[in-house]
């Protein structure tokens, strides 16, 4: 048995928990960052594609470059780490006293902590968790697992791919399917739009002429040993699937995109509340969650669509670490709460106090042209919102300070 | 080398059982023989997974099922605790919501009586409620039976075989049996896709396909198996509705009734469907979306409420060796000499599987008259793979001190670490089956959780490449390889 003392324990070291830690340590707090594989980085070190760090560090990386240049800040910064460990429990003595206990190949850790920052990331919608029926048989792989084979291992998982879902993770991997010399048959939506940015249904579908059925859904797998084909259909816009239109793909491969969820079982199990919309904990404008000094940022408390933001997030949950170790809990406040208004599918944080400027990350529901994106008097023109496309906005403290309700809504409205 | 005094086809909960029982004599040497890479993979993976009490089997219509289910019930303890298989004996509560159901239930009562199963009872609404929590408020009433059971079926194979390989037993995978040799009446082995293996008794527990091997000694013609379909549905572990009791609904005529259980692995499922499929759809298993909405009914019946359909984690359907009229067919021919069937052994074939095996040896025994000589050696016990999973952190700690890969959690749902990996891959080895990813997930439970393996599957197969020294794209996942092959070499013709 190990034991420790921090201030800050940071569980989940992708590009998150290692911005977390970096500004952690950077504000002056003793901290430990733990992570569950044998190597820092998380996702990105997979993600052999560009598309990181336009914002975070203006240039556009690789996700392997992105993680390294966060990894090669930690040491400098000279981050205590933790590697092979499960976080096993969370046990909340009191209201800024953890226990974090983690198995690792050394042995049991038990860490007391003041505050804990979340980032532990997502997990993949996988087959059972779709209206997909049929057989079971092998050629069936989440899209993070193909990747893992593919771009770590070298390993090419078929050859004749069907991808279900058409998010960025969808899309990219369609790309690297076909860059790698698998025939990519189609992609499958059952969304009247695509799930991910435009750039990569351009840059990853329409450059490699790979099909995109959108309104589209996968209602079977077929298959004896490895997957022989699949059942495709349309679906109305309710989503159900209309008859006589089902057609039979072939394909050796089902690649399943469906999106991801944030990954907070631990969370859950010691009683964060939870936000059924972006299925993230609830929190303060300090990324806090509903029990104090324990932080969520990344996936782990948004689905992101660009890893600027999951570092962002980690930074900003590093700053609401600090305050609440300064002043031993986050001080009393009037909080404003942000309401969901018209076609907002979320908007985080919850919180506001209105002491100080505010990020949001928000998605609205479907898409839509020539709005406003508004909360309270606070209102932005934009031309085009769609679910793929994260709203972030930095908001201006005056805006809330001058509320005198309890609570305020965000909304999409035409112009 | 090829030549056994007992062959066994099909290695699932029978054919090891049999085995297992043989085990103990020193008149035989068994080979096991399965077509597929690993045991139990047929019917026995994919059922209820319930220890009946034996109170739904008609005694003057099946009185061999009936006295069998009885018998094997209270053999299962005994086996159960020798082999270290995950089991529990919660008891049965067969749910009533109308007088019709009540009068259909009170039927059990009688069979429980002539069966001879201990403490079957109605109890009605008001104790019902208390009793089972978990149950519906719009049941009137419930059979009771208190001597059901559920234990991890497929577990259970891996054991009993896992035991009689240390007694004597060889096991053969990836051999398909294509017929049954004989000559002047008498057996002389079988003829496989390895081979002919030469033994002077086969005894038939092929499943599914016992039809079929019957058919090649010449023996029951005109018995055929039909495949009969059940799907399920399994949520997980952290649903709040998880019934201590196994709730059943009452079977009409129409229906066989559906099940509501939390499995030894802490799950609730809910099935099965029951659909008859043509003889010859033997691997059928597709799952549909009438079967998932039939369930999710039966479910809403039996439940106070259902958890959340967003928090089901697996479909699957498992097919059931049908017979003619649900009679099994189990005898030791004289004619053709050496030749026994164990065929169409549907429900309750997984509770009387121990009883199975110990009478088709009496049977044996008496019709081909042999001198049993018990092994002095026989070890009656296995024990299963020690997991971390059930320790407290202390003891976690000790583990982990002597072997770090105890240490070292791969299935995060689940919690299972490298060692129980390594530990699952080196007993497959030991039986002689072949290494596979799915072998060691129904051996560790890994990938059994709510991200499916998606976290690690590919970690397991890693672990697995590096002990055989094979690469990764050559592993098999159930039947097939995980990769078809390493990019540079497949694209740019690196070597």
């Amino acid at each position: 048995m190990i034991e420790k003392k921090y201030d800050v324990v940071v569980i989940g070291a992708g590009p998150a928990g290692i911005a977390a830690a970096v500004k952690s340590r950077k504000l002056g707090l003793n901290t430990v960052i733990i992570e569950n594989r044998d190597i820092l980085g998380g996702i990105p070190l997979q993600c052999i594609h560009p598309g990181f760090g336009i914002h975070y560090f203006g240039v556009d990386l690789t996700g392997c470059e992105f993680i390294q240049r966060l990894i090669d800040e930690m040491s400098k910064n000279v981050v205590d780490y933790v590697l092979n460990g499960y976080v096993y429990s969370i046990d909340i003595y009191s209201y800024n006293e953890k226990l974090v206990t983690v198995v690792t190949p050394k042995g049991i850790y038990r860490i007391e902590a003041k505050t804990i920052i979340y980032t532990a990331g997502a997990r993949e919608r996988h087959l059972f968790e779709l209206n997909i029926f049929g057989d079971r048989p092998d050629g069936i792989y989440t899209a993070g697992e193909a990747q893992t084979l593919m771009d770590l291992y070298g390993v090419l998982p078929g050859k004749d791919i069907v991808i279900i879902g058409s998010g960025d993770v969808g899309l990219i991997m369609a790309r690297r399917f076909a860059l790698e010399g698998a025939n990519v048959r189609a992609v499958i939506e059952i969304m009247p739009y695509p799930g991910g940015l435009m750039r990569n249904v351009v840059q990853c579908l329409k450059d490699f002429n790979i099909p995109l059925y959108l309104g589209h859904s996968v209602i079977e797998i077929i298959g004896r040993n490895r997957v022989e084909a699949v059942k495709v259909a349309k679906v109305d816009e309710n989503l159900k699937l209309i008859k006589g239109t089902e057609f039979i793909l072939p394909c050796d491969t089902v690649v399943i995109a469906a999106g991801l969820i944030p990954n907070i079982d631990l969370l859950e199990k010691v009683g964060v509340a939870v936000d059924p919309r972006s299925r993230g904990p609830i929190v303060n404008e300090y990324l806090e969650t509903s029990i104090p000094g324990i932080f969520a940022a990344g996936n782990a408390l948004v689905i992101n669509d660009l890893v600027d933001y999951a570092a962002e997030q980690g930074e900003l949950a590093a700053e609401g670490a600090k305050t609440f170790i300064d002043n031993n809990g986050i001080p009393t406040k009037d909080w404003i709460k942000i309401d969901v208004g018209r076609n907002i599918r979320f908007i985080v944080p919850h919180y506001v106090s209105g002491e100080r400027d505010v990020i949001v990350y928000s998605r609205v529901q479907r898409p839509e042209s020539n709005i406003y994106f508004s909360i309270n008097s606070f209102r932005i023109k934009m031309f085009n919102v769609r679910p793929a496309e994260m709203i972030r906005i930095k908001i201006p403290r005056k805006i809330f300070s001058e509320i005198h309700s309890s609570r305020i809504i965000a909304e999409v409205t035409p112009i | 080398m090829n030549r056994f005094k007992v062959a066994i086809v099909g290695a699932g909960i029978i054919g090891a059982s049999i085995a297992r029982v043989l085990s103990m004599y020193e008149n035989f040497d068994v080979v096991l023989i399965d077509k597929e890479l690993d045991v139990g993979w047929g019917a026995s993976k994919a059922n209820t997974s319930i220890i009946h009490p034996c109170h739904e089997e008609d005694p003057e219509k099946y009185p061999l099922r009936a006295k069998l289910c009885v018998e094997g019930n209270k053999i299962w303890k005994e086996w159960s605790r020798e082999l270290d298989i995950p089991a529990k004996w919660p008891g049965e509560l067969m749910v009533f919501h109308n007088s019709d159901e009540e009068k259909e239930v009170r039927k059990y009562i009688w069979f429980a009586t002539k069966n001879g199963v201990p403490g079957v009872r109605i109890v009605y609404r008001d104790e019902l409620q208390s009793f089972e929590q978990n149950i519906n408020p719009d049941a009137i009433g419930a059979l009771y039976a208190p001597s059901a059971g559920t234990l991890s079926p497929f577990e259970a194979v891996i054991a009993i075989v896992e035991n009689g390989v240390d007694n004597g037993v060889k096991l053969l995978v990836d051999t398909n049996v294509l017929s049954v040799k004989i000559r002047n009446n008498v057996v002389v082995g079988v003829e496989t896709s390895g081979g002919f293996i030469e033994a002077d008794i086969v005894i038939n527990a092929a499943g599914l396909y016992a039809d079929y091997i019957s058919h090649t000694a010449g023996v029951a013609k005109d018995f055929w198996i039909k495949p009969r379909r059940g799907e399920y549905i399994v949520f997980d572990e952290d649903v709040d509705i998880k019934p201590v009791k196994i709730l059943h609904t009452t079977p009409t005529p129409l229906t066989k009734g559906v099940y509501a259980i939390t499995t030894v692995h802490g799950n609730l499922m809910i099935g099965p469907t029951a659909e008859d499929l043509p003889i010859d759809a033997k691997e059928n298993k597709a799952t549909s979306e009438n079967g998932y909405s039939y369930l999710i009914k039966e479910g809403e019946k039996l439940l106070k409420r259902l958890p959340p359909l967003s928090k089901v984690i697996r479909r699957f359907a498992g097919l059931r060796p049908e017979p003619p009229n649900g009679d099994w067919l189990i005898d030791v021919y004289i004619d053709p000499w050496g030749f026994i069937n164990v065929a169409g052994i549907r429900s309750p074939g997984l509770t009387a599987a121990p009883a199975i095996a110990k009478y088709v040896l009496d049977l044996m025994v008496r019709r081909y008259e042999i001198n049993l000589v018990k092994k002095k050696s026989w070890n009656c016990y296995r024990v299963g793979i020690k997991s971390i999973r059930n320790l407290n952190i202390y003891e976690a700690d000790k583990l982990i001190e002597r072997n770090p890969g105890y240490g070292k959690v791969i299935c995060y749902c689940k919690i299972v670490t490298e060692a129980e990996i390594n530990e699952a891959i080196d007993r497959i080895m030991k039986i002689g089956a072949r290494p596979t990813i799915d072998g060691i997930k129904f051996r560790t439970t890994a990938c059994f959780g709510k991200c499916q393996g998606s976290f690690c599957r590919w970690e397991i197969a890693l672990i697995l490449s590096k002990k055989l020294g094979i690469p990764l794209h050559k592993l098999i996942v159930k039947k097939c390889n995980y990769g078809i092959g390493d990019i540079k070499v497949l694209l740019r013709g690196e070597k």
